[in-house]
């Protein structure tokens, strides 16, 4: 009996929580193939309000656009389109 | 082997509109007489730079898209550290995926020029 209410309980309380969203890399989906340095705006997105590199755990690129993600953000570090380091980025 | 380059330099800001043509057309005359071909060239203007090079917050950007053989690179990289009106510059060897996406985005930016026109 007790262990019914149990169940009972479990079934109100909201099961979502455990769902995550699954991550995917953006690039893969969206068929990019080069990532321009140039592009300082979307780049943007990979990296934190420090100018930090974001880490593919936290933004679900593969491994292999990860590298062209990181190698883009240093070209762009070199030529002064995204600061090496900031406050506030964002 | 002939391969495609791309390299953005930017200029100081301290140099009048004359003074900066005359630097592009400089390097651009340089590529030229090396017997590199000049794919395309976009001049970005006076930019904010992310951070200070050389005490200057601002520079002029100027990008030339060549082909050109693996040797040059090293002679134009010495003649652009050699000439002072360049604070930096990067180059980069263009593969297939960049050709193409430099390509397909130089006809994204006509074809809005081309429905004007009709």
């Amino acid at each position: 009996m007790a262990n019914q209410q149990n169940s009972e309980i479990r079934y109100l309380a909201p099961i979502a929580v455990d769902i995550k969203k699954k991550k995917y890399c953006r690039f893969k989906k969206a068929g990019i193939k080069y990532i321009d340095y140039k592009d300082a705006n979307f780049l943007l997105k990979f990296v934190n309000e420090q100018g930090k590199i974001l880490p593919r755990r936290l933004t679900g690129t593969s491994l292999k656009y990860q590298r062209k993600v990181s190698r883009a953000i240093k070209r762009a570090r070199h030529l002064a389109l995204m600061p090496y380091v900031a406050d506030l980025l964002k | 082997m002939v391969r495609q380059y791309e390299t953005v330099f930017i200029m100081t800001p301290v140099l009048s509109d004359e003074q900066m043509k005359e630097a592009v057309s400089k390097f651009q005359t340089y590529l030229k007489d090396k017997g590199a071909e000049i794919v395309y060239e976009d001049h970005w203007g006076l930019r904010k730079m992310a951070y200070p090079i050389q005490k200057k917050s601002t520079g002029f950007y100027h990008l030339i898209e060549f082909k050109a053989e693996p040797s040059l690179i090293a002679e134009m990289e010495l003649e652009m550290k050699r000439d002072e009106r360049i604070i930096r510059f990067l180059t980069v060897s263009l593969d297939k995926f960049a050709v193409a996406y430099n390509e397909k985005r130089r006809k994204d930016k006509e074809m809005p020029k081309a429905e004007e026109s009709k």
